[in-house]
């Protein structure tokens, strides 16, 4: 919902400096009517888990709730080490697969024949649920953090693979006119439009990148870890600790939110200058 | 003094697809002086913008020869530039950055250089003041004026131009041609303009290269009789119409014919 309000907002060209007046709720109406949708939900969803027992504990939890055991586990428990530990896993995995989704997409949107041999291998695991490989990364790398690591990578790496191949591909026939007319080489070329103008691509492939790479950390710690949010949920399911397994998935949902919102923000800072067709 | 010769300039295309050859351009002929404005207009599908590619280098030829100085070309030069009928410009980079571009590619000015011949056709195109900002921030027609900037900063021998104007609006067509001739006096430069407009082509050009339709020939070369520095008011006149008018009973033939051999 917010990926789309904020894309359909037309380009701030630089004749209409003039901005027109506008009140503090107009400029801040989204923020607001948001904010304040949230805020009435949730004291709705306390003011009926305080005050009626229709919401059973065990099925699921309160506001007062979750945030008690937020706290509980924050200064008693070990939430400040499992989010170090996840947010290590997402980490590294998310920058190998940025540099080698990146190097090599552009291999790839470069050279035609690199291109069609792959194609198929790359096609099958860009469109294949790669967490389902968890069992076997598993076998592959133990329990640790490196199984969560690798299974972060091939989340993230071939969103960022395809979106890279597909920007050096999609070079601008007329700018690639102009460039020979002027007697650019080849080099020249990659260097001066293939590669500035797969910017805005790269960062749609980081921007989804990220999102499946979340999946991938939490996911991977599910299934096999003794450390992390995901784990965190999963044992908080397995002992019956719904309080606990919704401060996990909180902090997931907070932590998709921020890591999206600066890759969405990042991605509308490069397309500035994207062509507007 | 001859700076473009086309001679006996023949192209053809294969359509793999219906398995026979097209031919593009026929036997054309013709040539540029030093410093001449020409214009080249034809009917749609007569080739002009075939031998505007091949003259630039971009499109490969088999037939004829074309001499810039009497040497033979192979593919693009720093000898030639092109204003294209988009304005082609790299969306990533400043006004500045784009007049750079074509000097950049082809390595012919040092830095200093560069930065001044910079800042000069930025101005010459009437663009002070827009260096920082970027081409989507740009009317078409300023685009245009910026597509000029590149390719006059690259120094070209022969600058081409392909319909540079077709895109614009009536009226900053109009302002666009009076401004190019203000600019080509200051810049003296040889010109081949391709145009299917007829009275865009006479507007500008010193001698008019009238070509026909399927397969690409050139009807008739005439000089233009107006004096410059020409107003657009010019265009009003009686004997500027008349001019007009008879270049375009000729293409009108040539649609004619067209339209009869379509019929058989």
């Amino acid at each position: 919902m917010k990926t789309e309000t904020t894309l359909a907002q037309p380009h701030i060209k630089a004749e209409t400096p003039v901005r027109p007046r506008e009140s503090l709720y107009q400029r801040y109406e989204a923020s607001i009517l948001g904010g304040t949708a949230v805020l009435i939900i949730v004291a709705i969803w306390q003011a009926v888990w305080s005050y009626t027992d229709w919401i059973s504990p065990l099925f699921f939890s309160g506001p007062s709730a979750i945030a008690k055991a937020f706290w509980s586990s924050l200064t008693g428990g070990n939430l400040l080490a499992d989010l170090a530990f996840s947010g290590k896993n997402f980490t590294i995995g998310f920058g190998l697969a940025l540099v080698s989704g990146v190097v090599l997409g552009v291999i790839i949107g470069w050279y035609r024949r690199i291109r069609m041999v792959l194609d198929p291998f790359l096609n099958a695991l860009y469109a294949a649920p790669r967490i389902a490989m968890m069992p076997l990364i598993i076998i592959w790398f133990g329990i640790g953090m490196w199984s969560k690591v690798f299974i972060v990578f091939l989340s993230a790496f071939f969103p960022i693979l395809v979106n890279t191949a597909a920007g050096i591909r999609n070079m601008d026939r007329d700018l690639l006119r102009a460039a020979r007319a002027f007697c650019a080489s080849d080099w020249q070329i990659f260097k001066t439009l293939a590669i500035p103008g797969s910017v805005p691509f790269i960062l749609t492939g980081v921007r989804q990148g990220v999102a499946v790479g979340l999946i991938g950390v939490v996911v991977g710690e599910m299934l096999g870890s003794s450390e992390g949010i995901g784990f965190m949920v999963a044992y908080g399911g397995q002992t019956f600790q719904t309080d606990t397994l919704f401060v996990g998935f909180v902090i997931i949902a907070f932590a998709g939110i921020l890591l999206t919102s600066v890759a969405e923000r990042l991605e509308r800072r490069f397309s500035r200058w994207r062509p507007e067709r | 003094m001859m700076k473009l010769q086309i001679d006996h300039l023949t192209k053809r295309y294969c359509l793999q697809r219906e398995n026979r050859d097209v031919l593009a351009l026929a036997d054309v002929s013709f040539s540029v002086e030093d410093g001449e404005f020409m214009a080249i207009v034809g009917p749609s599908g007569c080739g002009k913008t075939s031998m505007l590619n091949i003259v630039a280098g971009l499109l490969p030829y088999e037939e004829g020869n074309v001499l810039i100085d009497g040497k033979r070309i192979f593919g693009p030069g720093i000898d030639r530039a092109v204003v294209f009928q988009h304005a082609s410009l790299l969306p990533w980079r400043t006004i500045a950055g784009n007049v750079r571009y074509g000097m950049e590619l082809q390595k012919r000015f040092d830095q200093a250089a560069m930065k001044e011949r910079t800042d000069y056709f930025i101005k010459l195109v009437g663009l002070t003041g827009f260096e920082r900002h970027y081409p989507s921030e740009l009317s078409g027609g300023m685009q245009q004026r910026v597509n000029l900037a590149r390719a006059l900063a690259a120094d070209p021998v022969v600058l081409l131009m392909d319909e540079p104007f077709a895109a614009l609006d009536a009226q900053t067509r109009e302002f666009m041609q009076a401004e190019l001739l203000k600019i080509w006096t200051k810049a003296k430069k040889t010109v081949v303009f391709i145009t299917h407009q007829i009275n865009e082509a006479i507007y500008l050009a010193d001698r008019v290269v009238v070509m026909s339709a399927r397969p690409g020939r050139v009807k008739d070369v005439f000089r233009v009789p107006f004096d410059r520095p020409r107003n657009l008011s010019l265009k009003r006149e009686p004997r500027f119409l008349e001019l007009e008018d008879s270049v375009w009973k000729l293409i009108e033939e040539e649609s004619e014919r067209l339209g009869m051999v379509a019929a058989v």
